[in-house]
């Protein structure tokens, strides 16, 4: 199978090969029945988690868990983990490319995706998180009648124009790369009504040379600025935290540690899309063992990275000598939370330790069972950085502990029903791996030029 | 476009239409393009296509967005606003950096989409090109060279690809 992803072969049959292989799951078959029972229950989830909202906006933040001492509950966790998903996305496709890794052609278009529709889900949760968001629209800055700006010291305002940036950047990223194959889409068409909205979508691209070079050289500027345009929103949730004057959270540590985890359980979902799609689309010629090799070795080196993040965390608030923040470090591990805080160190650190064998990297269920622990901890460490900080403050008599409520958790639940109708439409409409640049590998790889 | 008939000559592989490529731009004919169904490495000279000055245009985007979204923060916080939080000084250039990196980078992704778009003169539904018989197959596996130059006919193509065997040579339009 690996052999199939790399071998040059005849090019002109390969590269037929390839478009065949990704575009007629969207062209030529009728969707399957486990496509159309996927379809469904996503979109029953989906309209659980309108529901979820609906009643939020009605009736208030008092439907979640949130009381006066844990202020920031469930809505900030899961809007830190999506936005990590979300990050991983555009961060792998485009450090990827610029480290010219040829395995990237095949998991870049879906892991783009992948971080469009995290995003999305995740720029959510802060609004719902509001209390007043129909009062969302004050972050922005427009001249009003108020005559109020934004707080622009406030790392909430950071946090807009990250994401908002950070969403009209991956969404511009991923299409000018889906244009080339909507194209190819137009051009294998049999319906009028599909060569007529794929050759609207594809803008009338031609594959006039003059367009792939100014295609090519807007694409890579792009990808350069994805990197440092990537940390720095990771970096910025980061900071929300950091930059506020609570004991666990006031570390110069935390940007980075953001972006790694970030990347961290990007990939880890990452492996688990790649997984299904490779099952539900016929991908095996594409994705390979090659892919979930390096993909396993950096989940392994990230987790790595993390264990050093969580051991200066720990390091500091000792060396440090400030009570509080030794009273936050003896409550991680002997409070009520420790035994969640096990867990996560489990799932982030034990787990992945797995990955050191490459028969284990490639053997697809013990890869998705650590791919699916790694986003399960990393989900436990952000709420569990929101729930020890904010239970052990500064002040003995304002400790609270967070219960969280149906509500928070059928929020949390149903957002994935959105992400996964999403990413279901997706698959069925559009080409999931990106097909000119895998053929452009193969012609490189061969050799031919 | 100039009213000259478009030439096509279509071939199997795309070292072939390097060198067919090299050849017309050695001939000295003027508007030659190529269709292609991926990016070529080597393309653009063998047509002798001059480097793109795009990414000088998402330099001046990027710088734009920096000063529009600094100014906006400082003429915000220190004239139209001035609020003392915390004793820090209204000019608070650290803090303002923040929004106004992510604006630079907004600046120039959107000032280098806008400018592909203005320079590939995409959208463009039709295009005469699309005419032509087999041309679907552009995007997927065969690769056109295309001459639009009044000087150049069937046979003097023909004739310039001598040895390297185009599936076939096409006039549109």
């Amino acid at each position: 199978m690996s052999a199939a992803a790399t071998e040059p072969g005849p090019p002109s049959a390969s590269h037929a090969g390839v478009i065949g292989l990704v575009a007629d799951p969207v062209l030529g078959r009728p969707a399957s029945r486990r496509w159309w029972i996927a379809f469904l229950l996503a979109g029953l989830v989906t309209l659980g988690f309108l529901g979820c909202i609906t009643w939020v906006l009605v009736a208030g933040i008092g439907l979640y868990g949130n009381n006066t001492t844990v202020v920031w509950g469930f809505p900030i966790a899961n809007y830190v983990w999506w936005i990590g998903i979300g990050n991983a996305g555009t961060l792998i496709s485009a450090l990827l490319l610029l480290t010219r890794q040829p395995w990237r052609a095949a998991i870049n278009r879906f892991a783009e995706a992948m971080t469009l529709f995290a995003a999305s889900i995740a720029g959510l949760f802060p609004i719902l998180h509001l209390g007043r968001p129909y009062r969302a629209y004050w972050l922005a800055p427009y001249p009003n009648s108020m005559e109020l700006w934004p707080q622009w010291r406030s790392a909430l305002v950071w946090d807009f124009a990250a994401i908002a940036s950070y969403l009209i950047f991956s969404f511009l990223f991923w299409y000018l790369g889906l244009i080339p194959d909507l194209a190819t889409l137009r051009d294998r068409a049999r319906s009028r009504g599909a060569r007529l909205a794929y050759g609207v979508l594809a803008f009338g691209w031609r594959g006039s040379a003059r367009h792939w070079q100014r295609h090519d050289a807007v694409y890579r500027a792009m990808a350069a600025l994805a990197v440092p345009l990537v940390v720095s929103v990771h970096s910025v949730v980061g900071l929300d935290f950091a930059a506020s004057l609570m004991p666990g959270w006031q570390e110069s540590i935390f940007p980075p540690y953001f972006v790694v985890g970030a990347l961290f359980s990007g990939f880890a979902m990452v492996v688990t899309l790649a997984v299904i799609l490779r099952w539900g689309l016929g991908l095996q010629a594409l994705i390979t063992d090659r892919h979930f090799d390096a993909m396993g070795k950096v989940i392994l080196a990230a987790a790595w990275v993390m264990s050093l993040s969580y051991l200066t965390e720990w390091f500091m608030a000792w060396y440090g000598g400030d009570p509080a923040e030794r009273g936050v470090l003896r409550f991680q591990f002997t409070g009520p939370y420790a035994p969640l805080y096990a867990a996560m160190l489990a799932c982030n650190l034990l787990a992945p330790q797995l990955l050191w064998w490459r028969r284990l990297r490639t053997n697809l269920p013990v890869l998705l069972g650590v791919a699916v622990l790694v986003n399960v901890g990393m989900w436990l460490e952000r709420i569990l950085i929101i729930w020890n900080t904010l239970s052990h403050g500064y002040l003995p008599s304002m400790r609270r502990l967070f219960q969280p409520t149906l509500w928070d958790w059928l929020t949390l639940a149903t957002s994935f029903g959105l992400f996964a109708l999403l990413f279901l439409c997706f698959v069925r409409l559009l080409p999931a791996v990106a097909m000119h640049d895998v053929n452009k590998q193969r012609h490189e790889q061969g050799g031919a030029a | 476009m100039s009213a000259a008939p478009l030439l096509l000559a279509e071939f199997r592989d795309p070292a072939t239409l390097l060198d067919a490529a090299r050849r017309a731009r050695d001939a000295g004919w003027r508007d030659i393009d190529a269709h292609v169904p991926f990016a070529i490495e080597g393309l653009p000279e063998a047509l002798g296509l001059p480097p793109t000055r795009l990414r000088l245009g998402m330099l001046g985007g990027g710088l734009a967005g920096f000063l529009l979204a600094y100014g906006l923060q400082w003429y915000s916080a220190v004239l139209a606003y001035p609020l003392d939080s915390g004793g820090r000084p209204l000019h608070s250039w650290p803090a303002f950096l923040v929004p106004a990196f992510e604006a630079m980078v907004l600046g120039a992704v959107l000032a280098g989409v806008v400018g592909f778009l203005l320079a590939t003169g995409l959208p463009r539904l039709h295009h005469p090109v699309f005419a032509a018989h087999g041309f679907e197959r552009a995007s997927q596996d065969r690769f056109f060279l295309a001459i639009a130059d009044p000087a150049v006919d069937a046979a003097r193509l023909a004739a310039l690809l001598d040895g390297l065997g185009p599936l076939s040579i096409r006039e549109v339009g």
